[in-house]
Order: C-alpha cells, then structure tokens, then sequence
C-alpha cells in the first residue's frame, strides 16, 4: 500500500492552504490610483492642495472616489484607467512640472490579509510603468573639485609657515611651485609629515625641478569614492523619500553606480529635475577685501539678483560632512536652521571659524543643469554646466563644532528650503546619469497582459497533453503544476521579490522542470510495470528511483540560477529571482504533492494492472 | 523499441560539427547584432493615432547633430521605433529626441524611452560573459563531487555546445542579442544541464548496476533508449509554453522565446549526442565507477 502518514499529509496540505492564502491578495482587483509628491515645491505648504486639486478634477469633469493627503504627498483613487489618464493629464499641466505624478494602483486586500501581512506581488518597471535612472559618482570632477580646494589649503598652511608658493590643479594633481629650493625642501618635509589618513598614504609627490606634483594613491581615491558612493546613497534616498513616491527602489550597483527606480512615475523631466538635482554645498569664509584676486571667488546670491559676494577659494567643508539640518525658531520666534556635522567636519569647522570670528561664513549651492534650446534652424541643442550661488552668508558669532545654526534668516519657508537643500540637497560627490529609462503605462499594462496570456495559453496545451498522454497520473501532475504556480506567486508576494518580463519567462521554465520531474517519475513507473513489478511496489519505486535524478537536475539548476542573481543585474536577476523560488517549489509539489494525489488514487486499494 | 543512437551518432557529431563550424565563421566575419543594453545609445518606443509618417520622424530627427537614428515600424504601422546605437560618449539624450519631435509637432504617445551610456553596455557585456563561465565552473566542480570528472567533460561539451550554437542562430540570422536573450541563454545553460544530468544519471545507474552486462556501448545505448520518451515528452511540454510565448508574448519578448526555444531543441539533441559522444571519448567504463570520488588513482584520469 502506498500511504503517507497523517502528519506528511497535513504538512503538504497546510503548505498548500498556506499558498493559497498569500497568493489571495492578487487576485483581489486593485483600484488606479495617482500619487502626487510635491517634493520642496512652494505649493506643498499651502493646506488647501487637497481643495484646490479636487476643485480643479471637478471643473475639468474628472471623475474621482477618494482624495487624501498625508506626508506630503497626495493620493488620488479613480473607478477606471480612463479616469486616471484623464486625471494625469488635468494634473499635469495644473503643475506645471513642479510636482510628480506618479500613477500606481491602490490595492484592494481585504484587512484580515493585510494584517496578517498578505500583499500583492511587487510589479517591476516593465510590467508596472515608471522611471528607472542608473547615476554615476563623477570620479574625474569629484577629485578635480577636492585637489582644487586641498590645493588652496596646503598654500594657506604653507604660507603662514613663510613658505611662499603658488599652486594649479587638475583632475589627476595638485602642482605646487615653490620660489627655491629652500622653500621646496621645507614644503616637502611639512607636505611628508601630513601625507597620511587613517588608511594610509594620501598622496604620491613627485619632485621636478622646484615644483612638486600631488597624485591621490590609488587607494586613498578608491576609499574616497566608495565613501561617496555611501553618502550619495544616504543623500539620494532621503531625496526620494521627501517625493514621496510609494515603492521606490534607490540602491547601490557595482562599485561607484546608485539605481534609482519610480514606479508609476511618467514625467521623466521633472523626476530627473528633482532626483538629479546633483546639488553639493561648499561651506567658505568670505573673504577681506584686501584677499588677492588669487584667493577669493565671486558669487551671485540665489535668492537675489543682482546681488554678490565674494568667498576665498578654500572649502572648509562641502555637503557630505552634514548629517542633519532642520529648520526651527529661535529664542525670539525667528527662523533659524540648525545644521549637525560628521566629526571630520566639526573639527575642520572649528579649525577654520576659532580664528575668524565676526567674519562672514558663506554657504555655496552647487548645481548640475542641463540646458536645452534651439538653434535659428530649430535644432535642439544641450549643454551641460555648472551653478554656483550663495545662499546664506552669515556672521560667525562663536567657535562652530558639530553643531551650530544659521539664523537671521528672512522666513520660516525660506528656512524650511535651506533646511531641505542643507539635507537632501547634500550629495558628496557629483554624480551624472548614465542610463535613463521611461515605461510608458500602457506599455507596462501590455506586457502584463501578453505575458499573462501566453503563460495561460502555455499552460492549457500543457494540461491537455499530461491528460491524454497520462490520463490519473497527468492529472495529479496538473494539479501539482497548478500548487506550484500558486506557491511562486504566495512566496514572491510574501518576501516582496519584484516580478519582471523576464520573471515571467522565468516561470515559464519552472513549469517546463516541474513537468520533467513528473514526466521522470512517470516513465519510471512504467518501466517498473513492464519489468512485472506489482502496481504498489512499483509506483513506490518509481518515485524513489526517479527522486535522486530530479533533484541533481535541479540542484545544478539552483546553482545557475544563484549565480545569475549575484552576477547579474536587472532583468538578469528578476529572471533568477523566480527561476530560484520556481525551482524550489517545483521539487516540491512534482514530488510531494503528485506522490500525495497518486497515493489518494492509487494507494489505498489493490489493484491489478496498471499502465502508464 | 530499441534505437542504435551509438550508431547514429557519427551522424550525429558530422551535424553538430557543420552548424558549429557555420556558428564560428558567422561569429568570426559577422559578429553579434548586439542590442543597445550592451552598445549604448538612445532608443524611443513611439505609439501615433494613426499610421506613423516615418519620413516626417526622419526629417525632424535628421536636425539632432551627431547622431544618426534608425526609424521603424515596431509591431503595427502606428508604432515606430527610433533608435540610435552608438559606442562613443553620448552628448544628447532620449529627452533630446522628444523635445525635437515636439518642437516639430509630431510627437505621439511615449511608450518607452532609454538611453544607455556606452561604458554600461561594455560592463554589462563582460558580465554576462562572466556569468556563463563561472556557472559552468561550479557546475563542473558539482558533477565531479556527484558523478565523475569524465560526465563533468560531458556536460560541459554540451554546455558549450548549445551556448555556441544559439549564438550562431543569432548571428547567422541577425537577430538582436539584448539583455533578455543573454537572460535566456544562460536559461538554456540550466536547462541543457537539466537534460544532460537527467540523462547521464541513467548512465551511471546502468554503469553501477551489477547485473547489467554487456560491453560499454550496449550499456550507453540502453540508457538512451531507456531516457528517450522522457527527454521527448519533457521537450514537448516545454515547447509548447515557449511556443505560447513567441506567438503571444509580444514583441519584447519575442527573441527571447525564440532563442529558449532553440535551446531546448539543441539542448536535447546534445544530451543524447555529445554528452555520449565525450564519454565515449574518455572511455566510460564500469571500472570508472568502481570507486566514485576522492580516491587518489583517480587522478590520472585527467590526462
């Protein structure tokens, strides 16, 4: 007789129910919904955005359910797709480019499987719709930035040891020349003495004739971008956080990359203007009136035209060494912003601000634009450049560490924005993109629906054939076919694994492996029953001989689809993801699952002949 | 039924030796038609309410300066794609393009933009490289520890076999290799595995059983006898999910079903042949399987 015991069978069959009920909440309809993240713009702070957007639908005839705001952001709930595009359209131009839009779907899970954590499966951008931008650390630009100021900084030292030289930099080197051979051998020796980090050696100094060249060593730069990378990381993520946008995805690639993913979200300018607001701060001292040309740089401030500054060339600190500011009101209810520094820079602020107080600290706003316009000939043309604007330029009351704060500032909106520039617009190093890439939402929709119904047109032809081809048999092999479908979708759901075009196909490869072990299994049978082995003995063999087989193919199988998830990116890895969870369950249900359904047959009587 | 598969194999051999042949010199002289995921560039999936005029797309694309972009129909009259693939540092962007249709006031419905900077294509492409050959490596170290090294040299064989022979297809035939397609040829690596192990695993059985006599042919001929209804069914069911998905699943993932089709195709015939065929070669016999693993005499095998 072949049985399982009570407890096997329970085992198989609550994991099954357990499937069941966490692949339930995709087949729950969801509901088109649009997301309105306002990001810093001026309008977030007025508390009527939810009035003003729904009297707007209204006037434009657009139907909506829902309407609520929380987190700065707003969340719109619409009967049909139809509403929704109309929505985005009315919204669009309502914005004018200064907040995203992000169409998504609001999922329609009854409570009692949300609360015991059941959701749907996480759709990637092909399927889904939205913005994928894949940003680089600028390496060339970020050193030539930092050899810049560092440059400035070693002739400051220098002089107020009364070594007089002059310096140039590029993005490989500082050049310093000394006057003699005196001087150059005392600015060696200094130069010697601080040519270290925690780590190591900083530079590599080359002498010719009496100047001497700085090269960052090849792991002082690897260090500092990788430590750029992390706080661009931090950065950028607060960045899309403040969006508001759901789902997002902003993680590190390779050894200098950040990924960043927007569902729903469709206008690719105004996303790219507000993640890839490649803003850095510089943090300079204003310089006296009687500095040289040499050591002081001219400024326009950013709020007022027309208005100047002019700050000394050396960066006390830059935007990577802010961990926090938030915007609050001092003693007397003026705005004030208070700023918190890393260690390195409380300790570079306090060298820089003992000797200098009553003097003015400027803060400098770094950003990355690209310009587009036309030529005579209507041709577009762009450019990319650099601006640099003062916007704050404050008197030092005091010795800054850490901590400190800017205040006499003119209003509390102006603090709150410094606020979010001083966090979020911090990037440690300049970063540019180097992929971009935009899903268009019907074509995402279009994906799901050709993937869907090949996957179910595939599945219906493969039913038929195990039917006629084995009859019972086929039919326990169906019906672990369908368990293991039904468990991918539960366990991808459950550990929010994200499901792409690839993923699909991935499935579809499952399914080939599952009907091979049963198909494996099956001949096995067979053979048994043509060497006259009895039906029970032999349908027990026939399961135990095929099993080591099955799983050494699908172990190896594992193996690849492992590799393919820590090697690959992208749609590389969304098809390892579900080829991995597909293998796994697959063993499962071809063995266990059949063996239960064939024992649930076969396995309580006797019986006579068989074939198969 | 019993069919002399050890005597068709010449047969066999001379088949796969033709196309690898056609598959090197195509690779050698034509090379991949490599799609942007791995050169660079920029491409636009464009959808008009009516039948695309792709003259005028032309015309006003034609004033973007160093560029040169292709212009099709993709999928139906009114959808086109405009695509640029370029291996040099791109100046303008996908945005350019939609600025420029806009300004020229013929910009349909956006349905996909990408531009892809040349050095992630090289990286991507050296990556994908990678991923093939350390999955062969563990696979190879997996097979020694679980069979033998000779069906490690068995699998392997077929491995590059069918890999090879998918890269011919594609640049005999000049499809586009883009990311998907390297997703499914590293797909048709497990399953060609799959196949091999399924099929070498029967040979061991057959190899180890004592009762079983007869020299080293007639047992690798039973064994394929024995496997073949099954590597028959199994490829069946799983032609007919992939067939669902070449004539259903659309345009994107088009040659990706194509180039897993042809893998499970190859796949199954270089199971039966070229996994035989080297154990053959290295002269498979039962006094291999004596002493499976870990045994130091079996070093010489290697020579």
């Amino acid at each position: 007789m072949n049985k399982y015991k009570v407890w096997q069978i329970a085992l198989i069959y609550s994991v099954l129910v357990f499937g069941i009920i966490f692949a339930l909440p995709n087949f729950f309809p969801s509901k088109p919904a649009i997301q309105i993240a306002f990001g810093d713009s001026l309008r977030a702070a007025n508390t009527n955005i939810v009035n003003d957007l729904s009297s707007e639908l209204n006037e434009k005839n657009v139907n909506f359910t829902e309407i609520d705001f929380a987190d700065n952001s707003a969340k719109i709930i619409f009967e049909d797709v139809g509403d929704q595009l109309a929505a985005r359209r009315v919204l669009s131009s309502y914005s004018d480019g200064e907040f995203i839009i992000a169409l998504n779907s609001e999922p329609s899970t009854p409570e009692w499987l949300n609360s015991i954590g059941g959701k749907p499966i996480n759709l990637g951008l092909d399927l889904a719709g939205g913005i994928h931008f894949l940003l680089e650390v600028d390496t060339n630009r970020y050193s030539a930035e930092r050899l810049s100021s560092e440059g400035a900084s070693i002739i400051d030292e220098l002089s107020t040891r009364n070594i007089n030289a002059n310096y140039t930099s590029s993005n490989e080197s500082i050049n310093i020349s000394f006057r003699n051979f005196n001087d150059l051998s005392s600015g060696r020796d200094y130069l010697d003495q601080n040519n270290f980090t925690t780590s190591g050696t900083k530079y590599n100094i080359l002498q010719n004739d009496n100047d001497l060249e700085l090269q960052y060593t090849d792991n002082y730069l690897s260090e500092i971008v990788d430590y750029a990378v992390e706080q661009n990381l931090v950065a950028l993520r607060n960045r899309v956080n403040e969006l508001g946008v759901s789902e997002p995805i902003v993680q590190r690639e390779g050894k200098g990359r950040i990924v960043v993913e927007l569902p729903g979200v469709q206008d690719s300018a105004s996303a790219k203007k507000i993640i890839g607001k490649t803003a850095n701060l510089e943090f300079r001292l204003e310089a006296r009136p009687t500095d040289s040309f040499l050591r002081k740089e001219k400024f326009d401030y950013k709020n007022s035209l027309g208005t100047s500054a002019f700050l000394e060339k050396v960066v006390i600190i830059t935007g990577d060494n802010v961990t926090n500011a938030q915007s609050s009101f001092d003693e007397s209810g003026r705005p004030q912003v208070n700023i918190n520094l890393d260690i390195d820079g409380g300790r570079s602020m306090q060298n820089a601000t003992k000797d200098n107080i009553g003097r003015r600290l400027g803060v400098v706003l770094v950003e990355e634009k690209t310009r587009t316009f036309f030529d005579e000939n209507d041709n577009v043309l762009q450019e990319s450049y650099t601006e640099k604007n003062v916007i704050s330029n404050a008197t030092i009351q005091a010795a800054l560490g850490t901590a400190f704060r800017i205040t006499g500032l003119s209003s509390s909106y102006e603090a709150s924005e410094l606020a979010l520039l001083l966090r979020a617009g911090a990037l440690a190093a300049p970063m540019k993109f180097v992929e971009e890439q935009t899903i268009g939402p019907t074509l995402g929709q279009d994906n799901i629906d050709k993937g869907l119904n090949s996957v179910i047109v595939g599945f219906i032809l493969v039913f038929i054939f195990m039917l006629i081809r084995y009859r019972l048999f086929g039919f326990a092999a169906n019906i672990a076919l369908i368990s293991n479908l039904v468990l991918v979708t539960a366990i991808m759901s459950l550990v929010g694994a994200t499901l792409t075009l690839p993923g699909i196909a991935g499935i579809v490869l499952t399914v080939g492996m599952a009907v091979d072990a049963n198909v494996l299994i099956f001949a096995r049978i067979s053979e048994e029953l043509k060497a006259n082995v009895e039906v029970q003995n032999a349908i027990k063999n026939g399961f135990s001989k095929a099993f080591s087989t099955i799983i050494d193919a699908n172990i190896t199988t594992l193996l690849v689809a492992v590799i393919l998830y820590s090697i690959g990116t992208g749609p590389i890895k969304g098809f390892a993801v579900t080829l991995s969870i597909g293998i796994i369950t697959s063993v499962f249900t071809a063995i266990f699952v059949t063996r239960s359904l064939v024992n649930f047959i076969y396995g309580y009587r006797q019986i006579k002949d068989l074939k198969v | 039924m019993n069919i002399p598969f050890i005597q068709f194999n010449k047969f066999g051999i001379m088949i796969s030796s033709c196309l690898l042949m056609v598959t090197l010199i195509s690779l050698l002289f034509k090379g991949l038609n490599l799609g942007l995921d791995f050169t660079g560039g920029i491409s636009l999936e464009v959808k008009y309410e009516q039948k695309a005029d792709l003259e005028r797309i032309r015309n006003s694309i034609s004033k973007i300066e160093n560029s040169n972009f292709v212009v099709l129909n993709y999928g139906s009259d009114n959808s086109v794609l405009i695509k640029f693939q370029s291996d040099e540092e791109l100046s303008i962007n996908a945005q350019t393009v939609i600025d420029q249709l806009s300004a020229d006031n013929y910009l349909g419905t956006v349905e996909k933009s990408e531009t892809i900077f040349p050095q992630i294509g090289e990286e991507l492409r050296d990556q994908g490289g990678i991923a093939i050959l350390v999955a062969m490596l563990v696979i190879l170290v997996y097979i020694i520890f679980r069979f033998q090294i000779k069906f490690g040299y068995g699998a392997i064989a077929a491995l590059f076999h069918d890999v090879l022979i998918i890269l011919g297809i594609f640049s005999v035939f000049n499809l586009t290799f883009d990311l998907s397609v390297l997703a499914a040829l590293l797909a048709v690596v497990g399953y060609s595995l799959n196949d091999s192990i399924v099929v070498s695993d029967r040979i061991r059985e057959n190899f180890l059983d004592e009762n079983k006599k007869g020299s080293s042919e007639v047992l690798l001929n039973d064994s394929l006898n024995q496997v073949f209804a099954r590597t028959i069914i199994t490829s069946f069911t799983t032609l007919l999910v992939l067939i669902a998905l070449l004539v259903a699943g659309g345009e994107a993932l088009k040659n990706f079903s194509l180039a897993l089709a042809a893998g499970v195709l190859v796949g199954s015939y270089s199971s039966i042949f070229i996994v035989v065929r080297v154990l053959i070669m290295t002269g498979l016999s039962k006094k291999d399987m004596e002493k499976p693993k870990n045994e130091p005499e079996e070093s010489y095998t290697l020579d």
